[in-house]
């Protein structure tokens, strides 16, 4: 009789490698990221849909409202890019957090924690794996500035320190997203509840308009929120002004909420799944 | 505690959801090498046992033990020696089947070549070879069940858990899960099938518990079940204006038992041995005692019946929340009644 359980191979063969935590945390971490990463290629739909949102901003505040924006001294739409580039990636982090919800929903997710793995592979294989979609949309983003007129002065290094910052940025933010849609019970909800946040945290910025511009009360706020200091190091990077003091900033906002959505994002996941 | 000779032992488990208790005491025991059969109404806690039999989640009181392993304690290790096959067929829609198998293969920490081996092994077995490179959302219901199962066998566990595993199947792609789980069994793993269709149970397990709101109201292999619940029943519903009396004289001869009798739906259910037999002369009886009737079926024993006999309700159902909607349908009956119509 044809065996279902024994067959060629034996089972002897089908014992697991052994190997330290944090190797398997890291190997499972891939495997989960390569799994997603067949998927954005097996539906490249959802990419293109990412990456025409960020496209219809940048032709609204390029030729729409622009004009009647005052950034002195610098090109409209080479102020404009920085701040498209990290709301962009911002927004990304909702997808990190509908992607979650998702696996939560279909039963993905008890199936992964009945096997031997990682707990943690789960969470850092998908912002891993969303951290490459998101450099996949900032270089279509990039191609799209540069054919509206974005004529950046700043030298390589300043781009790699700025790709640099964004990709830790956008990393820093999916924890939050995974975060969010791991307190919240359903994938719409996961999804609303991703988006709301983002929009003062993104408007209320140096994205689009000069800080200065804003009322008193507003300025305080929208001076030193944290995706102001990213924007406005991303924005001197690659224009090639001297911006270390937002640099610094930049990067250690970054490894703050790292510091704290990671060990939360993780403990969330372990209070949710355990019901 | 020490190893014994039984793959799966519960005791007094007891789950609370807020107000629902999900467990209440339950205990289930299973030999090394059989099939438990977990039988029980939606709603009754067949996933909650599965839950923490798996280390899911953790019981709030009792004790059990999976391939000698400490469900609470020993978590680590023992997801290295189960595996899981849940109500709902739990891979990647946009990957496809091998690429499905061989990831688990790697997450129960194979090396690479021998999870593809072993994916394409699996894939051969269930019949889905053909279609291993195309992206799971391409495949049928029985083939994403097929393939769950696969994902579960990965590792030739000892011990294998499968909830629900033909819930929402058609009655061909449920012929082929019970032809493949057949299979399993004869390989000596231990499997605890959960279900809510008494044949399901009755075709595949060695042991069948019988399990509402949370606790064991029955057990035995299935004959003894059945010897309790009883046999097979005539339902008749008179023709409008018929006399039921005359209907329940013609009857009698060949009642086993009490009759049931709803007058308003002019509808008699009364119990029979041989019903198959003697269902010619029933018939001839009634027609010359000038009874006429709308519908005559004969009936074996069903879930509900089973429910009716040994708690004395029939099993309500309820909807669990937090599954995610399939639009199953939630509870058919065991089989088809046979049904005669006069
Ligand atoms: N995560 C949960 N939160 C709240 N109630 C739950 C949860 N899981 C199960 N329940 C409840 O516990 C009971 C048993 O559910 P379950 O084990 O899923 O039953 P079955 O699998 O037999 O249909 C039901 O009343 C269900 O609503
Ligand atoms: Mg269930």
């Amino acid at each position: 009789m044809n065996s279902a359980v024994n067959m060629k191979t034996s089972i002897a063969d089908l014992r697991p490698t052994q190997h330290g935590r944090l190797y398997w945390t890291i190997t499972d971490a891939l495997t989960l990221a390569k799994r997603q990463l067949i998927q954005f290629q097996r539906i490249p739909e959802e990419l293109v849909f990412a990456t025409i949102q960020p496209i219809m901003f940048v032709l609204l505040f390029r030729y729409v409202f622009g004009g009647a924006i005052n950034t002195h001294g610098v090109t409209y739409v080479n102020y404009l890019m920085a701040g498209i580039f990290v709301q962009t990636v911002a927004f990304g982090s909702v997808s990190t957090g509908i992607g979650l919800a998702n696996d939560l929903q279909k039963g993905l997710i008890d199936r992964f924690r009945s096997l031997p793995m990682s707990k943690s592979a789960v969470l850092i294989g998908r912002t891993l794996a969303d951290l490459v979609r998101n450099t996949f949309v900032v270089i279509v983003m990039l191609i799209v500035g540069l054919l509206v007129g974005f004529r950046p002065e700043g030298g390589p290094l300043g781009w790699l320190l700025a790709l640099g910052i964004l990709l830790l940025f956008t990393f820093a933010f999916s924890w939050i997203g995974a975060t969010i849609a791991l307190s919240v019970r359903s994938v719409e909800a996961a999804q609303s509840a991703g988006f709301i946040w983002l929009f003062p945290l993104t408007f209320a910025s140096s994205a689009f308009v000069l800080v200065s511009t804003m009322p008193i009360w507003l300025q305080g706020f929208a001076e030193h929120q944290p995706v102001s200091v990213i924007i406005n190091a991303v924005r001197g990077l690659t224009l090639g002004q001297n911006v270390a003091s937002d640099v610094w900033q930049a990067i250690v906002w970054c490894l703050a909420i790292l510091a704290v959505f990671v060990p939360l994002a993780v403990w969330t996941y372990i209070r949710r799944t355990a019901r | 505690m020490a190893r014994n000779d039984f793959a799966i032992r519960a005791q007094g488990l007891e789950k609370r959801y807020g107000e629902t208790r999900a467990l209440r005491g339950l205990d289930l025991a299973a030999e090394e090498g059989t099939v438990l059969g977990v039988l029980g109404p939606n709603g009754a806690g067949k996933t909650t046992a599965v839950r923490i039999l798996t280390t899911l989640i953790k019981p709030d009181a009792g004790h059990a033990e999976v391939a000698g392993l400490d469900v609470v304690r020993q978590g680590d290790e023992l997801r290295a020696r189960i595996g899981l096959a849940g109500q709902y067929a739990a891979v990647d829609e946009y990957l496809t089947g091998r690429e499905n198998l061989v990831m688990f293969g790697k997450l129960y920490h194979l090396p690479g070549s021998v999870a593809r081996r072993r994916a394409d092994e699996l894939l051969e077995r269930f019949d889905l070879t053909e279609a291993a490179s195309r992206p799971v959302k391409t495949y049928s219901g029985g083939m994403r069940r097929r393939l769950d199962l696969s994902a579960s066998l990965v590792i030739a566990p000892p011990v294998l858990f499968l909830d629900e595993p033909t819930t929402g199947l058609d009655p061909r792609g449920r012929l082929e899960m019970w032809d493949v789980i057949g299979g399993l069994v004869a390989d000596g793993t231990t499997v605890l099938l959960t279900t809510q269709y008494l044949e399901e149970a009755d075709q595949l397990a060695n042991n069948i518990v019988v399990i509402d709101h949370g606790h064991v109201i029955a057990q035995g292999t299935s004959d003894e079940l059945k010897t309790q619940v009883g046999g097979e029943r005539l339902e008749i519903t008179l023709a409008r204006g018929g006399n039921l009396n005359t209907a329940l004289a013609a009857l009698r001869p060949y009642s086993a038992g009490e009759p049931q009798i709803e007058a308003e739906h002019r509808h008699i259910v009364v119990p029979v041995v041989n019903g198959a037999q003697q269902l010619p002369a029933v018939v001839r009886d009634l027609d010359s005692a000038g009874i006429r009737l709308d519908d005559l079926a004969l009936r074996r024993p069903t879930l509900d019946d089973v429910f009716l006999t040994l708690t004395g309700h029939a099993a309500e159902e309820k909807p669990t929340p937090d599954e995610p909607s399939t639009g199953r349908n939630s509870r058919q009956p065991a089989r088809e009644n046979e049904k005669v119509t006069a």
